[in-house]
């Protein structure tokens, strides 16, 4: 194909991605170290009282932004280098905590409280979605052939339902006088409130992960089982392999391409918690990285939205990003330069 | 099981205990789902009962007059058996009739549609018209045994006005399904046929995109997007459009998001189709493009069905993307569900909240029931080139 013809076929989609991925990532990574303000003046203002025998008088001096000709608020933007990464990290605080020996004083301030938790999240997510999916590949693998569509049409529900409803379905299981609260009471007879400290809410969005991304590693086991070669399992078997040891040294070696996939997809996709946070409205209590994003960019009370602190973030995001993906990359790239020569 | 030799054959204990986790996983995958399900048919106090048998018996709501007797249970399901069989016999026969080719897809789209909402009708609007007046004859046997209302449906489909966030969805997501397939599907030819080093950078770079979290993307819109009428004034004029609150806006934000994900899977189908199919029609005197539109796009429909379900969800199920770039009025239904969070202060909105969950989630139960081949051979195809 030449590349002229090449190049039209791909154009549109180029375009799109560099007009809506590669511009704004520029763009995030510019205004990072801006920041836009309302101008402010101070005005002095004389307010007078009625009194008994004349007005009282009180000046003062207020600070008030500056309206424009077409009367909104007219802001400024200048660079201010990195302090809108400096207000995220807060590196004067952490440094005092690991002064102070008070490791746990790290753990207050928001960025670094939303890093533990989305690293904990993706490297203990990982090998339970992995191990799980295997579980019910096998099985289902073993049931009876009349069963297999059914269970697979049940085991698509939870990847197939949107992240936000999935997780408040399980929050309302969970909630206060949630169906499995009142039973988890009735047996320990203590009372119990899954959603008031942040380990149970931790404990519940593993869970939800798991249950929402096992079945998306069971249907690629389940297809990866389906070309295992059956004359090397009947040769281990008549070596005298066990069960355990035909899956050791046969099984999980045929299945590892499709592990690795699995578990760069979930990386990519643990990295980017979010929805979990939103319906188990755990923000008071464990946050991600990319929930700390989107509560920049969510106006406050007085409608501004933080942007500049929102885009150091966001950078910030990026470079964990960065370095999760340049193991795999590497290892395409060599594969791409060997299968070349 | 009969082929299996008589070594590879496993113990009672091994299939008893394969099968038991098989059941329990079952249960827990569907468990949470059916039960909010049951949640949103009772009354708040049924809802959040302390006892499950409460919950799916609803006696409060039965004691509020909302409930069904064993003849409304009894032909309520023959309505529901025979809407599943008609489902795949005669549903099928009528769509073949009427639409053929590419258009199948189409017609399948609106044949679900019509289908779903006769049944709504039916089973919501007419059934409990003419079942009143028999219970009311039927004596004791028309004596309501189990509670069940629509009451929140209806407070939340009518009253706080669902409808609107339900075409919004909609809207968003046609868009974002036909336009991300049209250019996906050229690139994806084009990456498939191209076997040029710029073509794996083109993937490789499409994969760095695939990694990156949607905030980060959004971050870098917002300023843009909330100021464009002034950025886009020296250009187009006083025609230039503020896109923050555009749902086409938000269609392009969210095509591109997902076109990482569309090449890669579209390339993978495209590579199946053999090379020399399009290499023969070349010789015949086709250009490339003829060559794509006449001997390639009547055997892609399968992959793209599947690409297109993908992208269904993307654009369905997004969150965080619709809710900064879209305001109040025109919300879609993920982030308009947020909303009720706010107000959730009764145990009724907590209801109304359970019934908008379990209306988004139907219309993704029915595409698992229609499309669960294709879902699956989606999931795989990306796994084996990937």
């Amino acid at each position: 194909m030449k590349f002229k013809t090449f190049a039209t076929f791909v154009g549109p989609s180029v375009v799109m991605m560099i007009l809506f991925i590669a511009l704004p990532l520029i763009s995030v990574f510019f205004e990072s170290f801006k920041v836009t303000q309302p101008i402010m003046q101070q005005v002095e203002v004389e307010t007078c009282t009625p009194g008994f025998t004349g007005q009282t008088c009180v000046t003062s001096v207020k600070t008030i932004p500056v309206i424009g000709d077409d009367g909104k608020v007219e802001t400024v933007t200048q660079w201010q280098g990195l302090e809108s990464y400096r207000s995220v990290l807060q590196m004067e605080k952490v440094w005092a905590a690991i002064g102070s020996g008070n490791w746990s004083d790290i753990l207050q301030i928001d960025f670094w409280k939303a890093l533990r938790f989305t690293m904990m999240f993706t490297l203990l997510t990982l090998p339970l979605v992995i191990g799980v999916g295997l579980l019910i590949a096998l099985t289902v693998n073993n049931a009876a052939k009349s069963f297999k569509g059914p269970v697979i049409f049940i085991s698509l529900l939870p990847f197939i339902i949107t992240p936000v409803i999935g997780s408040l379905s399980i929050y309302w299981l969970f909630v206060g006088d949630g169906i499995l609260t009142a039973m988890m009471e009735r047996w320990t007879g203590t009372n119990i409130s899954m959603f008031a400290q942040a380990w149970t809410i931790e404990l519940l969005m593993y869970f939800y992960r798991v249950w929402h991304v096992a079945p998306f590693a069971f249907v690629i086991f389940y297809a990866g089982l389906q070309s295992v070669n059956m004359d090397t399992l009947e040769s281990a078997v008549i070596d005298g392999a066990s069960r355990l040891q035909r899956l050791r040294h046969v099984i999980i070696p045929h299945l590892m391409p499709l592990i690795v996939f699995i578990a760069l997809i979930h990386l990519m996709d643990c990295y980017r918690v979010f929805e979990e946070i939103v319906g188990f409205r755990s923000q008071a209590h464990v946050i991600s990285l990319q929930w700390l994003t989107y509560d920049f960019l969510v106006p406050d009370d007085a409608g501004n939205r933080a942007v500049s602190r929102a885009s150091a973030s966001a950078m910030l995001t990026m470079i964990g990003i960065v370095l999760l993906l340049i193991w795999p990359l590497r290892r395409t790239w060599k594969e791409h330069r060997g299968g070349a020569h | 099981m009969s082929s299996t030799s008589k070594a590879m054959r496993q113990s009672f204990g091994l299939r008893f205990a394969s099968g038991a986790f098989l059941t329990f996983w079952c249960v827990i995958a569907a468990f949470p789902i059916a039960w909010i399900a049951i949640m949103s048919f009772k009354s708040p106090v049924d809802a959040f009962a302390d006892s499950p048998w409460a919950v799916i018996m609803g006696p409060a709501t039965r004691a509020n007059g909302d409930g069904l007797s064993i003849l409304d249970i009894v032909i309520g399901l023959v309505v529901i058996f025979f809407t599943i069989r008609w489902a795949f016999t005669k549903l099928p026969a009528l769509v073949n009739q009427y639409a053929s080719g590419p258009m199948l897809i189409l017609g399948w789209l609106i044949g679900a549609a019509v289908y779903a909402v006769i049944f709504l009708l039916i089973f919501f609007g007419l059934l409990p018209l003419i079942m009143g007046p028999i219970n009311g004859l039927l004596g004791p046997l028309g004596e309501p045994i189990l509670g069940m209302t629509t009451q929140h449906y209806v407070a939340v489909w009518i009253e706080n006005e669902f409808y609107r966030n339900f075409l919004n969805s909609m809207l968003v997501t046609a868009g974002v399904v036909t336009i991300s397939l049209t250019v996906g599907t050229l690139a994806g030819y084009g990456l498939a046929r191209s076997g040029s080093d710029f073509a794996f950078w083109l993937l490789i770079l499409a994969l760095i995109f695939r990694a990156l979290p949607h905030s980060v993307l959004v971050a870098g819109y917002l300023p843009w997007f909330i100021n464009s009428a002034e950025i886009l004034r020296p250009i187009f004029g006083d025609l230039s459009p503020t896109l923050y609150g555009q749902p086409w806006a938000v269609i392009a934000v969210l095509v591109s998001i997902n076109q990482p994900f569309t090449i890669w899977m579209l390339r993978s189908f495209f590579q199946n189709i053999p090379a020399e199919l399009d290499e023969a029609a070349r010789v015949d005197g086709c250009s490339h493009f003829q060559a794509f539109r006449r001997v390639i796009m009547p055997v892609m429909w399968p992959g793209v069905i599947t690409t297109g379900l993908f992208s269904f969800l993307l654009g369905y199920n997004d969150f965080l993307v619709t809710s900064l770039l879209l305001d109040a009025q025109n919300q879609t239904m993920v982030p308009a569900i947020a909303g009720y969070f706010n107000r959730e202060t009764t145990t009724t909105d907590q209801v109304e909240a359970v019934a908008a969950a379990v209306s988004i989630t139907a219309p993704l139960f029915l595409l698992v029931m229609v499309f669960q081949r294709q879902i699956v051979s989606g999931l795989t195809a990306g796994a084996v080139k990937g």
